[in-house]
């Protein structure tokens, strides 16, 4: 069925029918907001919203971004990414038990996870200046929980039919047809949160080797536990609480009012043009009246079981249905589209007095949030490209902080850690700079030149070396004195310093 | 109890209660969070049954619920413990059986014993070596290069085996430093004089002429110990005395001191008491202090 071979008449029936099925709906008016303020009784069960199928860009938008959105999170963790031999070569990896984060060309280590946190910084100030152009629009159309909803509703409308038939069912005794339908939905609903939960889990693993592990039962515990996890947290917040999680357990709704400002496009009900609302006979005259004919089809879309005419409304995701559910109207009943259209409170206002609306991006918020955005940014890329492979360490012995020798001579004992963050092993010869006389020693290693370190690909290495000063030194010295350890990379020459501090007996 | 009051803007009814005029809504609580309130409840008790819960007092003293399936956290660190032990059963008794420098060629066996010597010094150790093993007067600093029974691996684990001047233990190392004074083997004046001749072997002698009547002194009471100068004696325990470090001070009080009443300070024998697997990692983890000494090089610092 085309939305143009719906007419008008059609919609009217649907809607009795609705009348008819829906308990709120009895009393005169054909769509109620479920969420509306009067339907809000204390401890009220929830009652259940039956979004319509509506056709236009702004789903046309939705059904891209769900595409998108599910290509990235399923496809993601296939992707190869060839980092050399002994590594893993997969693009984005989360390797736990080696301690490693891998994201293509980026290798993170846990105490680099300074770059995760500036990444979530970007990802929120994004958010930030996204949702003070152009309101809600994560909510709408990006945020998990809205692509999968968005999902289970669809697989609910092939298993039910439409809102009308949705309600029909739902008012019907159960009957073997139900039945069937029913439970065909759950099973689908089931397998897609399946899925969900069981791509969730490549992120951690290889997934290659995961899914043969997977498919021949093999695969460790965890990896089953976490997919149970996220196919049941799927299940119950994509498909059975839905607007519900959006409502009461989302934090961001609360957050997003001071985000918002009077210049902010939202999704919003043209009042000054709609109303006086009412419903029109074909044929007869739009003069003083306003263009909503209150036929509800904006109500019957909303997802979140809202009345968008009622105003702006926390339940509001921005998800744009109601637009695109209503400009069907105003074609049908030849009004110019845009009675509910993205606008902003300002221009509303700006109508109401007769001025000429217009779009002002460029606020002093907008600019701000782009202002951070560039400096974090700019403060990520100067960290990942000044990004060291070599990290050395070293502490000083604490316990004793000195040794005195036979001779007379102080010793002092130093960790000197040095990590290899390359994907092959290097030697480092470790060297002193800046103490005069001092000797470098290190409990021998049997065949092992003293000074040189080798440090695996990827590893740690923690070496244990001792200065020692001569007698005649330490009085020239005092209590303490500065220096540095030398670690030198063999082959290439790279060559890291590190400032410790000699101690002895104060004099 | 305040009357009902409704809200004008939202239509809700308020708590009742008023705060400098601000009232608070009394919206309704989301059923799955009420509901997950409730299971948390039932959860408790259920809690209470399957697991050590409640605290109450017997004749005996206080003592708690043990809960249906006996869970008890004692036993299960004293399981992870048993299970550690097990694991490293094998690499121990190879340790034990090794001898020490195959055991310190070893990087597997090395790390292990390295850390086990760590833990069993800082049980058994510290009190008197100190946790760092820097030592305190009269009680040996184990980080240096100065050893008064050796310090290579065989001298440390038979020191540690067999204690010092440990009467239980038969092969226990033994050496006597005479209280000159005290018993009347040496006069006042030669104490004094052979102090200053100790003085004088790390040039710190301030009468000359003392110190060489306190040469003779120390050529007839002290050399056939500490030998010749002052190096010392290894096999017989006599420290050296031409060297920066002391056990008991080397200040001429000190000395005086030590010659006068003696010193016999004791090591306990560990051979009974700890297996051989940790005596040998304490002599590997006391050899890497620093102070270790090869077979063929003496010492390294
Ligand atoms: S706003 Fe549009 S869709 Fe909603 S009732 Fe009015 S005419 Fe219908
Ligand atoms: S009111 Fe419109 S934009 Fe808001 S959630 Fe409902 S359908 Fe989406």
């Amino acid at each position: 069925m085309t939305d143009t071979a719906l007419s008008l008449e059609r919609l009217a029936a649907e809607a009795a029918a609705a009348a008819d099925a829906d308990p709120h709906g009895a009393e005169g008016e054909r769509y109620t907001a479920v969420n509306s303020e009067k339907n809000r009784p204390l401890y009220a069960s929830r009652v259940k919203v039956y979004p319509k199928l509506v056709h236009g860009n702004f789903r046309r938008l939705k059904w891209l971004v769900m595409a998108v959105t599910l290509a990235i999170y399923y496809v993601t963790p296939w992707l190869r990414w060839d980092r050399g031999p002994g590594l893993p070569d997969q693009a984005v990896l989360l390797d736990f038990p080696a301690r490693r984060f891998y994201f293509f060309f980026l290798e993170i280590w846990p105490q680099e996870f300074y770059y995760v946190t500036g990444l979530l910084i970007l990802a929120s100030l994004g958010l930030f200046l996204v949702t003070s152009v152009a309101g809600r629009v994560w909510c709408g159309y990006a945020c998990p929980q809205t692509v999968w909803t968005d999902l289970f509703v669809h697989v609910e409308r092939f298993f039910e039919g439409d809102r009308a038939a949705r309600i029909r069912l739902d008012k019907s005794p159960m009957s073997g047809a139900k039945l069937a339908r029913k439970t065909g939905k759950h099973i689908v609903w089931l397998l897609i949160a399946l899925a969900t939960g069981g791509a969730w889990v490549f992120y951690f693993a290889d997934a290659p080797t995961l899914a043969v592990q997977l498919l021949s039962l093999e695969a460790p515990a965890i990896a089953w536990l976490f997919i149970g996890l996220f196919t049941l947290t799927t299940y119950t917040l994509g498909a059975i609480a839905r607007e519900q999680v959006c409502i009461y357990m989302c934090p961001w709704p609360r957050i997003q009012g001071a985000m918002f400002d009077e210049e902010s496009l939202l999704v919003s009900y043209r009042d000054d043009r709609g109303e006086k609302r009412g419903p029109h006979k074909k044929g007869t005259s739009w003069e003083g009246r306003g263009d909503c004919i209150d036929c509800g089809q904006c109500v019957a879309a909303c997802p979140m079981g809202i009345d968008i005419r009622d105003g702006m409304q926390l339940e509001c995701i921005q998800c744009a249905l109601c637009i695109d559910a209503c400009n069907d109207i105003m074609d049908k009943v030849e009004r110019p589209r845009g009675l509910i259209t993205y606008d902003t409170f300002r221009n509303q206002e700006r109508r109401k007095a007769g001025e000429t609306p217009r779009l002002s991006i460029l606020r002093p918020r907008t600019i701000l949030y782009s202002v951070l955005i560039l400096i974090v940014a700019a403060i990520m890329l100067f960290g990942l490209s000044t990004r060291s492979t070599l990290d050395v360490n070293v502490i000083a012995d604490r316990n004793p902080l000195f040794v005195v020798l036979s001779d007379g001579a102080i010793r002092n004992g130093y960790q000197v850690k040095i990590l290899n963050k390359e994907h092959e092993a290097h030697t480092y010869r470790v060297s002193l700079s800046g103490l005069d006389g001092a000797m470098l020693t290190r409990p021998a290693l049997a065949g092992e030149e003293e000074a040189l370190v080798h440090v695996p690909a990827d590893s740690l290495v923690n070496a244990r070396f001792f200065v020692s000063l001569p007698p005649a030194r330490i009085a020239a010295e005092g209590g303490e004195a500065g220096f540095a350890f030398v670690v030198t990379e063999l082959g290439s020459g790279r060559e890291v310093m590190k400032y410790a501090t000699f101690r002895g007996p104060a004099k | 109890m305040s009357e009902k009051h409704k809200d004008d803007v939202t239509g809700v009814e308020t708590t009742g209660h008023e705060w400098d005029g601000i009232r608070e809504l009394n919206n309704p609580l989301p059923k799955w969070w009420l509901y997950t309130f409730y299971v948390t409840i039932v959860w408790c008790f259920a809690y209470w049954v399957v697991m050590p819960a409640w605290p109450y007092l017997t004749t005996e003293g206080w003592t708690y619920t043990k809960g249906a399936i006996g869970y008890e956290q004692r036993a299960v660190v004293a399981n992870e413990i048993a299970a550690v032990h097990e694991t490293r059963a094998e690499a121990m008794q190879r340790i034990a059986e090794l001898p020490l420098p195959e055991v310190a060629a070893d990087a597997a066996l090395m790390e292990l014993a390295l850390g086990a010597g760590k833990a069993a010094f800082g049980d058994n150790c510290a009190p008197c070596h100190g946790s760092g093993a820097q030592g305190f007067k009269g009680f040996p600093n184990l980080n240096d290069d100065n050893w008064i029974w050796g310090g290579k691996l065989d001298d440390i684990h038979y020191t540690i085996t067999h204690g010092i001047r440990w009467e239980a233990a038969p092969d226990t190392r033994n050496n006597i430093m005479m209280a000159y004074g005290r018993d009347g083997l040496l006069t006042r004046a030669e104490i004094s004089d052979v102090a200053e001749y100790v003085l004088s072997l790390t040039n710190r002698a301030e009468n000359a002429e003392a110190a060489s009547r306190g040469e003779e002194v120390f050529a007839s009471q002290c050399v056939a110990c500490h030998g010749e100068g002052g190096v010392g004696n290894r096999e017989l325990g006599a420290p050296s005395l031409n060297t920066a470090v002391w056990l008991y001070g080397g200040e001429r009080a000190d000395i005086i001191e030590t010659v006068s009443n003696g010193r016999s300070g004791t090591m306990p024998a560990w051979g009974g008491r700890l297996n051989e697997a940790t005596i040998k990692s304490l002599t590997l983890f006391v050899h890497s202090l620093g102070g270790g000494e090869d077979e063929a090089a003496p010492a390294m610092r």
